[in-house]
């Protein structure tokens, strides 16, 4: 900077016109502006637009342990696509996936909302409470999936104990049965999710202006009523932001299932991502692991514009 | 810039030209850090090792027996150690960024698929002998008749049994699957399953599964065929008698080996990797025998479990020749001795493997099975995952109540079709 101060020779910013080219002035600014854009746009491009066109494209390629060495991998059309959707494991994983992430959001969400709802009322220790319910948020996914596999031990769990001493019956096959795995699983998922909703539905929850709830009552509007009328329809760009957010976490879970089923018993809770994961890794062809990642991003993606679409709306 | 108002709004453009240049620079730092990451410096007398010796035990063993080698041949040597599942996909990319390490463990099982895909060299060339191993375990470190690598030791499954379990119950060690339905019938009491194994959704549970399939004259060609589709009724009936717990299809080995030690099961299908767990409770009084057979006298096949040290195509013939001496070394009589009585492991090396007898007579079992054990690989190579994968989904519909025959069908199905 100093340098280039110095070097600047006075003469020569005498020799120009004291009133600048507007066109010209205007063209730097931009080139400045784009220079400051520049290096996000790199980022993006570097991080997530060549690995997402790599994926594209190696979900038409025979890519196999050899292509590592020899760095050649042949174009062969559709066949990993065609042999993926012929698998009746994909059309499985794909259902599984369906159900796992509907069953999700619906438990999470409702939950989380009924937590946020009743922690917006004050009353003793409901800070402490609070706070206490942001526990799962904090362990690790693998944590809570190998100490729930052994919570869920159908002989030696400790939920099988508790609700025999209920006299509930006590041999549940939590995550032994093909019936019972997904199910469990998703249970686990919810417990895992809950905070989030609640967390981010309670900050939501204290937006909404107090008056709104006193007008309502003056107007006689029950509880519910005023949940439904007030509440709900406030905390709408609230509940799109948990749900779409939600839902691109849940669709892509790998490691709760890794740790707890390892996609068992008998591909019970496989789902895309375990399939991905059983492509690439396990059986290391690519290709295929390629395109059902494709699908994964797919989906997501459908999903993203609809959050965007949401976003912009709620913006006008 | 704030100091020199004046100058900087009279060169717009050099402030855009700096801004530009920056970046610049920026991109060519980032450029060069990632060009350096990729062509890795090789330091010549340094060799590294990867290795899954993750376990503080095992990485203290290999850095030891690495000294020791290094020191011999006047390098130093070095272990890169990360998860088992990890070795293959770590080695992968290694080789598509040209900087493979000197000297790779896999696992046997996953040999293949490198060497498959041209990214090994034969032992062979590089003077390594097979003159004191048995043809077994040569045929364990080889793919299509090459001899790719070399193993310390072996190591496979055995049936772990409570002593005073079964002598308080007054039951005989079984040696056929007659006698080991009737003992783990007899054996279950209360919260005490007769007999654990692992038929989890991975490995592990295959790995399980094979001595019965073998033993019983099946094959991992053939998944339908009435050998193999009897070997999983066995396991089935043992699931009916109550002799099995229900978990048995969500256990890793490790965990048959935590509720064998926390007293749930009276027997165990297990390996030798678990006595050194096992020997951490003194009150535990365990015995192994081999894995029972369908009838009496016939031959108890088993799996051969292991990792195998292997020279990765680097392109440096020089640095390939030392790494296969330090193969060598660590492979040598003595080192596989020690590394055996630490691990409990079965040494590859016959001269060994007969020493390490002497000291260790109570795992003759052990020794025994492993001298009839077979690989996993030996039939279908770099096709093994694939029917690993068929197979898990097979016997795990079955143990929770499809037909033995209907799961094995569709198995044989799926592996065929490359799916």
């Amino acid at each position: 900077m100093t340098t280039s101060t110095v070097t600047a020779p006075p003469s020569a910013a005498a020799g120009k016109p004291a009133a600048p080219d507007p066109a010209r002035a205007r063209r730097r600014r931009r080139l400045a502006q784009w220079g400051f854009v520049a290096p996000a746009v790199v980022f993006m491009l570097l991080f997530f637009g060549y690995p997402l066109v790599r994926n594209v494209v190696m979900s038409f390629q025979h890519y196999t342990p050899k292509t590592f060495f020899t760095g050649e991998a042949p174009f062969n059309g559709v066949d990993n696509w065609s042999s993926v959707f012929r698998d009746a494991l994909f059309g499985k994983a794909l259902w599984h996936t369906l159900v796992f992430t509907a069953g999700s959001l619906l438990g999470q969400f409702c939950i989380g909302l009924a937590l946020a709802v009743f922690f917006n009322r004050r009353f003793p220790l409901g800070g402490v409470l609070r706070s206490l319910i942001l526990l799962p948020w904090l362990v690790p996914m693998v944590v809570s999936g190998i100490v729930w596999r052994r919570i869920l031990d159908q002989d030696t769990g400790v939920l099988n104990a508790f609700l025999d001493t209920l006299g509930l019956g006590g041999g549940t096959p939590w995550l032994t049965s093909p019936g019972m795995a997904l199910l469990s699983v998703i249970l686990v998922n919810i417990w895992i999710g809950i905070p989030f909703n609640m967390v981010i539905l309670y900050g939501g929850l204290q937006e909404i202006p107090k008056e709104l709830y006193e007008a309502a009552s003056l107007d006689g509007a029950s509880a519910w009523r005023a949940f439904r009328s007030v509440t709900l329809p406030m905390l709408k760009p609230v509940i799109t932001v948990v749900l779409v957010l939600g839902f691109m976490s849940t669709v892509k879970i790998l490691d709760l299932i890794l740790a707890l089923t390892d996609g068992g018993p008998a591909d019970a809770t496989q789902t895309l991502g375990t399939l991905t994961y059983q492509n690439s890794f396990v059986e290391l062809d690519f290709g295929a692991g390629a395109v059902v990642g494709n699908v994964l991003i797919l989906i997501s993606a459908v999903f993203a514009v609809f959050y965007l679409r949401a976003n912009r709306t709620e913006g006008k | 810039m704030t100091a020199h108002p004046t100058v900087a709004a009279r060169h717009p453009r050099g402030r855009a030209r700096r801004t530009v240049s920056s970046l610049a620079t920026a991109a060519v730092l980032v450029a060069s850090a990632a060009l350096t990451g990729c062509a890795e410096q090789r330091d010549d007398d340094v060799y590294t090792v990867l290795n899954s010796s993750t376990d503080e035990t095992y990485h203290r063993w290999d850095a030891e027996a690495m000294a020791r080698c290094g020191k011999q041949l006047g390098v130093t040597v070095e272990q890169q150690s990360v998860p088992a599942s990890q070795v293959m996909t770590k080695a992968l990319r290694m080789a598509s960024s040209k900087s493979l390490p000197d000297v790779v463990q896999f696992d046997a099982s996953e040999m293949p698929v490198f060497a498959e895909a041209g990214g090994l060299v034969d032992l062979r060339t590089l003077g390594l002998s097979t003159d004191h191993v048995p043809d077994g375990i040569v045929d364990f470190g080889s793919y299509r008749g090459t001899y790719y690598g070399a193993a310390r030791s072996v190591n496979t499954l055995a049936l772990f049994y409570n002593k005073d379990v079964l002598a308080e119950a007054g039951v005989r060690t079984p040696a056929t699957w007659d006698e080991l339905r009737e003992a783990a019938r007899e054996l279950t009491h209360g919260k005490r399953y007769g007999l654990a194994l692992s038929a989890g959704g991975a490995e592990d549970g295959v790995f399980q599964f094979t001595p019965f399939m073998w033993s019983n004259g099946g094959d991992e060609r053939e998944l339908d065929s009435p050998e193999v589709v009897e070997a999983l009724d066995f396991w089935k009936a043992l699931l009916k008698d109550g002799s099995l717990s229900r978990s048995t299809v969500n256990w890793t080995q490790a965990d048959v080996n935590d509720q064998f030690m926390a007293g749930n099961a009276a027997m165990m299908i297990n390996g030798p990797w678990q006595v050194e767990t096992l020997n951490s409770d003194p009150s535990l009084n365990w015995g192994i025998a081999e894995i029972p057979v369908p009838e009496a006298g016939a031959d108890s096949v088993a799996p051969l479990g292991g990792a195998v040290l292997t020279v990765p195509r680097t392109g440096d013939d020089e640095r390939q020749r030392t790494a296969g001496r330090i193969v060598a070394c660590l492979t040598s009589e003595k080192e596989q001795l020690t590394y055996a009585l630490n691990s409990w492991m079965v040494p590859a090396d016959e001269r060994a493997a007969a020493r390490w007898r002497a000291r260790v007579p109570e795992l003759d079992a052990l020794a025994d099975q492993v001298a009839a054990a077979r690989s996993r690989t030996a039939q279908l190579g770099a096709g093994w995952p694939a029917v690993s994968l068929a197979l898990q989904s097979a016997f795990q519909s079955a143990l929770t109540g499809q037909s033995s025959e209907a799961a094995l069908k569709r198995a044989q199905q799926r592996a065929t079709s490359g799916n």
